[in-house]
């Protein structure tokens, strides 16, 4: 195709270009904007829900612009924030935990499996990648952790079952594979064992990958309240999201931990501002680190997209 | 150096193999020895006997199954809602994507594609808390709203009807940010060459994204779309049972395969039947995931899962 201008027909062409243009940026510009402030409404509704006097919420419902504002939920919150406190160590714990082992694990199974000189490197990603074609369902996975592991109510259960994903192990393969074979052939030749190569050469140049896929496995991690649904009933052990799934439900569970911390035994509670203030408080620090981290995941998605 | 042979590549490999060791052994525990589990679907389960050690009971678990009268429901409920969502989360997501791509400030670029990725990064539990701040009968914010315009509220957890509907916009809206950065990564993958000779040509922006940015989309969008067929058969789990739980009133338009079979598990404890639906719904997905496959390689065969 010709990038030159044929004579004759440009001024008449450029001229109709900018009213389409015009019509398309304000278009583009209007449904963008109401698309997006969809997305983004919810949020702040639930943040001046969670600041609503709890009678103003009982006369006249849920309001993007409170009746009456008040911060009772939150002080009543962090007055008696034993049990939210445990949540959020049992949260902090299994994030962290599962994305460091996890990361390293998907790492260290990546680079075998981009190694163009391991013979069987087909076979074995072919044995990860069939797990996501063909699954025995939820009834043997779940009697294996509770009947064979006997895992139920223990840590390890709410970090074992996020800790790989073959999507990730994939995407890091990929990754690896762009890094120039020469980088492993002369370290060999220096004679460096191959988990030396992984961790001190390849790992250093991975950053990216590892930055992005880390963020997706902490994500997971954070975000999860499936596995403890299935798998945790002490309450010491109770996930944040899972907290809060409890916490929508039935309020009397919240009331009776904060007696049981030092509330008087008729203690009222502002139920549904309070769902709502326990809803900001478990999604806070992802709101928080929602505009620092975006742009990882945003890498992520990127290279799936290329990746097909 | 090494023998040749098995042996020696076994010698030749050792820290490969140890490296990959705890991933293999993962997926034994995790994915393989569940998958031998299926044949759960077959037994009668005991405690003691456990899932190897059970009796047999043949066909029973399943023609429970087909009786209950729940397996065409929740078949047809999985398919048609996938369908749904295929259809409108990708053309909701192509839209805001080419649109995304035209506008020309880029300073609102950022702030448009911040604000529709900002779903995706919450859990499903807080959608649950989300729509029910939204929707619930005495307090939720459309009810409001429709008070104050002297319309009837509508009592959205009681009444089947909505559902469909009500589903489809919360997948579309969790998955449009996520989506539109994916085929906006697409778009900008297309040569601007063609965009520059559309111009000169005398094409208007109307023409140039019908002519050439939707044509460049087509194969991105074919395989997403394909792909996404070979899964029609799971339902996401977390959705369904974040946004009706176990409202059985609800069932008829919102009960997929996935939120029957833990139901079964968790509520009936129906070992049995539960397996035989999640088995139905493995072979299922193994079956339309193969074709899927299969019509991805005929289109373009760099891009088939393998």
């Amino acid at each position: 195709m010709s990038a030159l201008p044929s004579s004759g027909q440009p001024a008449k062409a450029i001229g109709r270009g900018r009213a389409d243009k015009r019509l398309l940026q304000i278009l583009g510009y209007v449904l963008l904007a109401v698309i997006s402030l969809f997305c983004l409404i919810p949020f702040i509704l639930v943040l001046s829900s969670s600041l609503t006097k709890e009678s103003s919420i009982i006369e006249h419902g849920y309001q993007l612009f409170p009746t009456v504002a008040s911060t009772e939920a939150y002080r009543l919150l962090f007055r008696y924030p034993e049990q939210m406190l445990k949540a959020y160590a049992v949260t902090i714990g299994v994030t962290v935990t599962g994305t460091a082992v996890g990361l390293f694990l998907t790492s260290m199974t990546a680079y075998a499996l981009a190694r163009k000189d391991f013979k069987w490197r087909n076979g074995f990603s072919f044995f990860f990648f069939f797990t996501t074609l063909f699954s025995g369902g939820l009834v043997p996975w779940y009697l294996m952790i509770v009947n064979y592991l006997h895992l139920k109510d223990t840590f390890l259960v709410l970090v074992l079952p996020l800790l790989l994903n073959v999507f990730y192990i994939i995407v890091m393969k990929s990754f690896m594979s762009g890094i120039p074979e020469a980088i492993t052939e002369s370290a060999k030749i220096d004679g460096a064992g191959d988990f030396r190569i992984y961790a001190q050469l390849i790992l250093p140049l991975s950053k990216p990958a590892l930055a992005t896929i880390g963020l997706f496995i902490a994500l997971a991690y954070w975000n999860d309240w499936y596995n403890a649904m299935l798998f945790v009933s002490n309450e010491n052990l109770m996930p944040l999201q899972y907290y809060l799934y409890k916490t929508l439900g039935n309020m009397d569970g919240m009331r009776r931990a904060m007696i049981a911390s030092g509330a008087a035994v008729n203690l009222q509670i502002p139920s549904e501002s309070l769902k709502m203030a326990m809803t900001i408080v478990a999604i806070g620090p992802i709101l928080l680190a929602y505009p620092f981290i975006q742009r990882y995941f945003v890498q992520g998605l990127t290279i799936g997209a290329v990746k097909g | 150096m090494y023998r040749s042979g098995f042996w020696g590549d076994l010698a030749k490999y050792r820290t490969l193999l140890l490296m990959l060791l705890p991933g293999v052994l993962f997926f034994v525990v995790f994915a393989y020895i569940p998958m031998a589990g299926v044949v759960m679907a077959f037994k009668q389960y005991t405690y003691e006997g456990g899932i190897f050690g059970s009796p047999w009971t043949g066909w029973s678990n399943f023609r429970f199954f087909f009786d209950s009268g729940s397996a065409w429901q929740v078949t047809r409920n999985t398919a048609l809602y996938n369908v749904a969502f295929i259809v409108v989360n990708n053309l909701l997501q192509i839209v805001m994507a080419i649109l995304l791509f035209e506008v020309a400030v880029k300073w609102f670029r950022k702030i448009f594609q911040t604000m529709l990725f900002l779903p995706y990064f919450i859990s499903w539990v807080v959608v649950g808390a989300i729509a029910y701040n939204l929707l619930s009968y005495d307090y939720g914010t459309i009810n409001v709203v429709l008070k104050a315009l002297g319309i009837e509220p509508i009592d959205v957890y009681n009444t089947a009807a909505y559902w469909p509907a009500l589903l489809v916009i919360v997948s579309a809206w969790k998955a449009v940010g996520y989506g539109s950065i994916m085929y906006l990564a697409a778009i900008t993958g297309i040569d601007t060459e063609m965009y520059e000779a559309a111009e000169i040509d005398g094409a208007n922006v109307f023409q140039r994204i019908v002519k050439i940015t939707v044509p460049n989309l087509m194969p991105t969008v074919i395989i997403l779309v394909l792909l996404a067929i070979g899964n029609i058969f799971r339902g996401d789990f977390g959705m369904f049972y974040n946004m009706v739980g176990n409202n059985g009133l609800l069932f008829a338009s919102t009960d997929v395969i996935d939120t029957f079979v833990f139901r079964s598990l968790t509520g009936s404890n129906d070992i049995g039947m539960s397996s035989a639906a999640g088995f139905y719904q493995s072979v299922l997905g193994f079956v339309t995931i193969l074709l899927a496959n299969y019509a991805v390689r005929k289109y373009d065969k760099e891009r088939a899962l393998f």
